[in-house]
């Protein structure tokens, strides 16, 4: 836009205060700004992508397609099928992430949230990685390919060096920080010598991460004497990561490598120098060059933080939580940590809470799977919806009829 | 500044370039050496490479084409060797190698590396190239799409999930009706639907649309997934047995040698291909709408002054993108393998928009780019077939690669609609 | 066709953009729009064309209410505009440009023929040398600007509007339109000239209709004389002249010499330019936009590598360092586009003002930036230059033209300084802020740094330079005194060398200094 097309504000007649409406009270106004708060977005946004997913649940129920089938005869039979299979699949989603109050004993009912947190970990870790890049505006959708490289390196450290307890395990970690960083770094540099779109390079590192990885569990290098199946050896039992609440529970210190990431992330972004080049990058490249930045080494530079996040990732996975290498080591840690990213806005310490919730989508929809037989990708829907709908505040703001906040108006005409 | 599926050049690098661009001639010519000292020293004298160039089924069988190995790959690493000496005499006088002749040095080198490959055995050349076109097929649908889109200025990372939802609805349909064409017609609609979503959250919530594309993929992997393992695996009989799409050989031309069988005994899905291809190219370029459609895509608020509805075009090309790859998606079921099966788009989506990228935005250089992919993918396979010394895995890295390498080397900064990408608001 | 606007009032949120502006243009009128940056000029006539929906009020043609819902009805109803920035797409031809939206085909196609053909047509018509087939991101900007006239005769304008039509034209290409505007209005065209130049249009309105800050403050004759105009405009007083002390040059600071730069296409944008600057001096470098200026800037600060030349700053060699170094040799810089090149819009005005001072140990801590420095820096920075914000935290994008220059000169000026270049620093900025902005130059002079302006506007130039250097085509013209009259200097900007200007600027002045010296 042109300085002109929108008038210059200094030189507009005084901005009035919006008017206020007098007969609005205190606890009106209140209300008014927290429904149109961000994260009142968010909750509705979940709300509403669970009553999508519930909708979806009801309809593939054998037993609420039977009720459809007399419809007419008895309706509420097919609104009671329709309950009974939502409410049963949200509950063991519930039961399986967080609290289950049916078991025997207490420390039995909070393992759920434990196996959230242990699913969570990878996922923060790598989500860091993801908003790094997004920050300085780049899309790292190579956290994928990241994962596997940063977990194969650190299983091949964990079971082929012989060092001393706890050196192994940080010198694992490393190993996957460092793969993970070449991976991205690729990309970065790529991106910054040739143009070449971030975005295509990263997906296409991805296959052939999957690609490697299969090629490493046919060597002898990776493989178990004497074993055809596509399973590296354990990692020794001084790089594993150690348990972090006792042998009843699997979170190990990843969690606690998950929030000094959180931490880092956050001093990186907001108070060290580096980090306001990435952020000033990201917003203006042009504007980053004529202050003397290299954007071209910080593109890379970027690169190379996400990627030795998501390899870190794939790393505190590996030595934490499956102690061998399978070609599903990395799941969809990759992927997900890009909605965790977007969900979290970002910011590490949305971030972190993100990455619980996703960690609990899964650990929850596992545990919904077995139960009710209710597929776990119905997760992925639920994810994706929740990122469109907080992605388009003011598309959950039209379904609820909420006010648009302040912010938004002017943002409209600025 | 827009985020975009183009070349974004980040460069701080100096502006001008009074050096001659020496990155093509450098490449070609380390691969000219390679092709010489692998394929052409590296072969044995006295073996022979045998290509059938007829299908076992044909009425007239041409004689098998049987070449000398060592011969023939040390003629054509040495054709390739001269290329690229004559492009960097280009390159020293500021001048760039002619696209013909890229071209050529990459038939050369291919087929150099075919003939050392499969030294003292034979493969069938009609069914390498006809893998390469089926296989090439959602490809060029993808990027047909992707370029619908990107012209107009929205940036359509979704065509993997319409890939997917496509091949889903063309499974599910037709099964259902017991009739492939209704499937086919399903396939758009699918990829359509999944448009709406794309077009709501980029053209009116002007949210990034790289996140939607990504965030729209996971959905399509989710609800295919989720309908795939609750709906369409207990009832694999009713839901997911399409019948296949039958190929209809054209009189006259399908009797032609070699080509005649490869290009015009086919499915409809490829004549439909053909049609697309021609079609999009003269809307494109010659056409009212595609004269709109370009202005919107380049400069918005220039058309926005001529009056023509900035945001309703591109409404209408993501729509119209979208069908496109979700009918491109049909093929995966009822036209190759037959029954749907959960992310069996596997990402080429994401080589169909490098497609569209590596033929600068045009459908003609879409659908050339998606023979290419086409054909890394079917040399893969059917080099591990005869078995070669290379291990499968870095074998089916190929086509990955070749994107990286396509979208890094030899395209560098071409330059895309410059306003894909970005959002238009108006006060 | 007779147009009138009618009490037109345009809000954006709380701003006022336009408050109940009438306007009667009559036909074959050149009517002048004056006001300064911001006044509403451009609000009123995207209103005019349809691009907006005024809040209140109503337009009528020939008498009777028309509502504008997009500018298809303003092209319908025979408005034409030709934008300050082109609405030009830059990989179309002429042809195609032209055509654009009123596309005529035979049978399914584009009827290319038929669109070349009137676009020759038109430019015979106005004499201009228009080739059909060109494409439009090779063509100069003044070229630009009739493609941009044809497209809306094509289309039958009857009122046409033309915004800040002349800001990237020479003076003698600025007559030269004006002849086509009196063309124009003498076949029964309504011009509607958009300006904050005043010379202009005393040279050429029928009418002169003065806006600020979103209203009519009224209308004046072409007679009436600059320094009223300019009151009424900016509400003021203002002086039109700045008051600055003769220059005192000290030793020689800078030396460029033989600096050849070449663009992405090989093309010599500086083409083996040599100059010197002493300590205490502004140098101004005139010239039409798209000359070289620009480019010579970003070779001295590093943003470009020069193929051959040396730029000597106080003995140090610049060529080759990169541009950190640049700037950590003491070199300011302020570039031409400040939202694109100067500032980071997202940021905060606090993070702005230490851009490019970040590894400056001053906002230095032990664990990265002092954010309380960088926020006492702020508070410091916008106490002293005035920036009109609401806070050391508002994201700098937010804030108006002015003040968005305000924070970059601000930051380039908050370190002791070898060389000072600003790139057009006062482009679209009000004329308060203007003021405030040369004063600042003229003082960092005043403390013995050299100084380097960028100038499109001969107006800036004359009031800041001690020295011009004009550049035509990558090359320095010449290298005149600072009094050097504006004809002379339009002549050498397009391309006239020194003696010949003089000789032709004597023998015919422009419209614009007959007018000033009474001739008309």
């Amino acid at each position: 836009m042109t300085d002109e097309l929108v008038p210059d504000q200094a030189d507009a007649p005084p901005a009035a205060p919006p008017p206020k409406d007098p007969t609005e009270d205190a606890a009106a106004s209140w209300l008014r700004r927290v429904s149109s708060s961000g994260s009142t977005v968010t909750v509705l946004a979940f709300v509403l992508a669970l009553v999508i997913g519930g909708i979806l649940i009801a309809v593939v129920n054998p037993a609420v397609t039977a009720a459809a089938h007399y419809f007419f005869a008895a309706p509420l039979d097919t609104f009671e099928a329709a309950w009974t299979a939502v409410s049963e699949a949200y509950s063991a989603l519930f039961r399986g992430a967080v609290f289950d109050y049916q078991a025997d004993t207490f420390a039995k009912a909070i393992r759920p949230l434990t196996e959230t947190m242990t699913v969570a970990t990878p996922l923060i870790i790598a989500a860091l990685g993801v908003a790094v890049a997004f920050r300085a505006g780049l899309f790292n959708i190579g956290g994928q390919g990241q994962v596997i490289m940063g977990a194969s390196l650190s299983a091949y450290i964990g079971f082929t060096w012989h060092l001393p307890a706890g050196i192994a395990c940080v010198v694992a970690l490393l190993g996957g920080l460092f793969a993970g960083a070449v991976w991205g770094g690729i990309a970065g540099v790529l991106k910054a010598r040739t143009g070449a779109h971030e975005v295509i390079v990263t997906i296409m590192l991805n296959y052939v991460a999957i690609s490697f990885l299969a090629y490493f569990l046919t060597t002898e290098a990776f493989r178990v004497p004497g074993s055809a199946e596509p399973k590296s050896r354990t990692v020794r039992p001084e790089a594993q990561l150690p348990l972090l609440f006792g042998s009843q529970y699997r979170v190990t210190w990843g969690f606690v490598i998950a929030i000094l990431a959180a931490v880092f992330v956050w001093w990186l972004m907001s108070r060290s120098r580096i980090g306001f080049q990435y952020r000033a990058v990201g917003f203006n490249p042009n504007a980053s060059r004529t202050a003397g930045f290299s954007v071209q080494r910080i593109t890379v530079y970027v690169m190379l933080t996400s990627g030795a996040l998501a390899g870190l990732a794939g790393a505190v996975q590996l030595l934490g939580t499956s102690k061998y290498l399978t070609d599903g080591i990395a799941g969809t840690i990759g992927f997900d940590a890009i909605t965790v990213a977007l969900l979290g806005r970002s910011k590490p310490l949305g971030i972190f809470f993100a990455g619980i919730l996703y960690g609990g989508l899964s650990a929850g929809g596992r545990f919904m799977e077995a139960v009710t037989g209710t597929p776990i990708s119905i997760v992925l829907v639920l994810q994706a919806l929740v990122v469109l709908f907080i992605a388009a505040p003011s598309l959950v703001r039209t379904i609820f009829r909420l006010p648009a906040p302040d912010a938004e108006l002017k943002g409209a005409t600025a | 500044m827009s985020t975009v599926i183009e070349d974004r050049p980040v460069a701080d690098a100096p502006v001008m370039s009074a050096r001659p661009a020496l990155r093509v001639p450098i490449t070609l010519g380390v691969l000219g050496v390679i092709a010489l000292l692998a394929f052409g020293l590296g072969s044995d004298s006295g073996m022979d490479s045998t290509f059938n160039l007829s299908f076992r089924t044909d009425v007239v069988q041409l004689p098998d084409l049987v070449v000398p190995t060592k011969g023939t790959c040390l003629v054509l690493s040495l054709l390739c060797l001269g290329i690229a000496a004559y492009s960097y005499f280009l390159a020293t006088r500021l001048r760039k190698t002619p696209m013909w002749l890229t071209a050529l040095y990459g038939v050369a080198w291919v087929f150099a590396f075919l003939v050392w490959a499969i030294e003292g055995k034979s493969t069938s050349l009609v069914d390498l190239l006809q893998g390469s076109l089926l296989l090439a097929v959602p490809i060029a649908f993808g990027a047909f799409g992707g370029v619908f889109c990107e012209r107009s200025g929205v940036v359509n990372i979704a065509i993997e999930g319409q890939l997917l939802a496509g091949a889903f609805a063309a499974a599910v349909v037709a099964s259902v009706t017991d009739s492939v064409y209704l499937g086919l017609l399903a396939a758009p609609v699918a990829g359509w639907l999944l448009g709406l979503l794309l077009a709501l959250f980029t053209v009116k919530y002007a949210v990034n649309q790289i996140i939607v594309g990504v965030v729209l993929n996971v959905l399509a992997v989710g609800l295919t997934s989720f309908l795939f393992a609750a709906v369409l695996k207990p009832n694999a009989e009713t839901l997911n047995t399409p019948p296949l799409l039958q190929p209809i050989a054209i009189p006259v031309l399908s009797k032609i040698p070699v080509l005649g069988p490869v290009l015009f005994r086919q499915t409809i899905i490829v004549y439909a291909m053909y049609v697309m291809v021609v079609v999009l190219t003269l809307a494109l370029f010659r056409t009212r709408w595609g004269l709109r459609v370009r202005a919107v895509g380049e400069h918005p608020e220039a058309a926005d002054t001529v009056g023509i509805q900035v945001n309703r075009t591109r409404w209408r090309n993501v729509m119209w993108g979208s069908a496109t790859a979700g009918f491109g998606g049909a093929f995966f079921t009822v036209g190759y393998i037959g029954a749907f099966g959960p992310e069996m788009s596997g990402g080429k989506g994401y080589i169909a928009l490098a497609a569209m990228i590596l033929g600068r935005w045009t459908p003609i250089g879409s659908l050339g780019a998606a023979l290419l992919f086409g054909f890394a993918t079917k040399l893969v396979s059917a080099l591990s077939v005869l078995g070669t010394p290379v291990p499968s895995q870095f074998l089916q890295m190929l086509p990955y690669l070749l994107t990286i390498f396509a979208v890094a080397g030899f395209v560098g900064r071409v330059r895309g609609p410059a306003a894909a990408g970005v959002p238009y608001l108006k006060g | 066709m007779l147009l009138e606007l009618r009490g037109i009032t345009k809000r954006f949120g709380p701003l006022v953009a336009n408050d109940h502006i009438d306007l009667v243009i009559e036909p074959g009128q050149i009517h002048a729009l004056l006001g300064e940056n911001g006044a509403g000029k451009s609000t009123l006539m995207n209103v005019l064309f349809g691009l907006y929906e005024p809040d209140e009020g109503e337009i009528a043609v020939d008498g009777s209410v028309v509502g504008f819902r997009g500018p298809s009805d303003a092209l319908a109803a025979g408005i034409g505009m030709v934008h300050q920035h082109f609405m030009l797409v830059p990989v179309f031809t002429v042809a195609e440009s032209v055509m654009l939206g009123h596309e005529l085909t035979k049978g399914s196609f584009l009827d290319l023929d038929s669109a070349r053909a009137q676009v020759r047509t038109l430019s015979e018509r106005f004499g201009f040398d228009v080739d059909p087939d060109a494409r439009i991101e090779d063509l100069p900007v003044g070229v630009q600007q009739r493609v941009e006239i044809i497209k809306a005769m094509a289309r039958d304008a009857r009122v046409l509007i033309l915004d800040e039509p002349t800001a990237v034209l020479t003076p003698q290409e600025t007559d030269e339109l004006i002849e086509i505007m009196r063309q124009l209005a003498a076949a029964g065209t309504s011009i509607v000239f958009i300006t904050h130049k005043l010379r202009e249009v005393r040279a050429v309105a029928d009418v002169i209709t003065v806006i600020r800050r979103g209203r009519v403050v009224g209308s004046a004759a072409p007679t009436a004389p600059e320094t009223e105009l300019a009151a009424m405009m900016v509400g003021r007083a203002v002086m039109l002249e700045l008051d600055k002390a003769p220059a005192e040059p000290g030793a020689v600071a800078l030396s460029v010499r033989d600096l050849l730069v070449l663009d992405g296409a090989g093309t010599r944008v500086v083409d083996g330019v040599s100059f010197d600057l002493a300590r205490g001096e502004i140098l101004a470098i005139a010239g039409v936009q798209g000359n070289g200026q620009s480019e010579l800037a970003e070779a001295i600060v590093g943003l470009s590598t020069p193929l051959r030349g040396s730029i000597l700053l106080e003995g140090t060699e610049l060529v080759g360092l990169s541009v950190r170094d640049v700037l950590d040799h003491g070199v300011g810089f302020v570039p031409e586009d400040r939202s694109h090149d100067g500032l980071v819009g997202d940021f905060s005005v606090a993070e702005n003002l230490v851009l490019d001072l970040i590894f400056d140990p001053r906002f230095r801590s032990p664990l990265g930036v002092d954010l309380a420095a960088v926020q006492a820096n702020a508070t410091q920075r916008i106490e002293e230059y005035d920036i009109r914000t609401q806070g050391p935290g508002q994201p700098a994008g937010r804030l108006s033209g002015g003040n968005q220059q305000k924070v970059v000169v601000a930051r380039e000026l908050s370190r002791p300084l070898r060389l000072f270049i600003a790139s057009q620093p006062t482009r679209g900025v009000d004329v308060g802020s203007i003021e405030f902005l040369h004063r600042r130059i003229v003082s960092e002079r005043d403390t013995g740094t050299p100084v380097i302006i960028v100038s499109t506007e001969l107006d800036e130039v004359s009031a800041l330079a001690d020295r011009i250097a004009v550049m035509y085509r990558g090359k320095i013209i010449g290298v005149v005194p600072g009094d050097t009259p504006r004809d002379v200097l339009g002549l050498m900007m397009a391309g006239v060398p020194l003696d010949d200007a003089r000789r032709q600027a004597a023998e015919n002045p422009t419209t614009e200094t007959k007018l000033e010296e009474g001739d008309l």
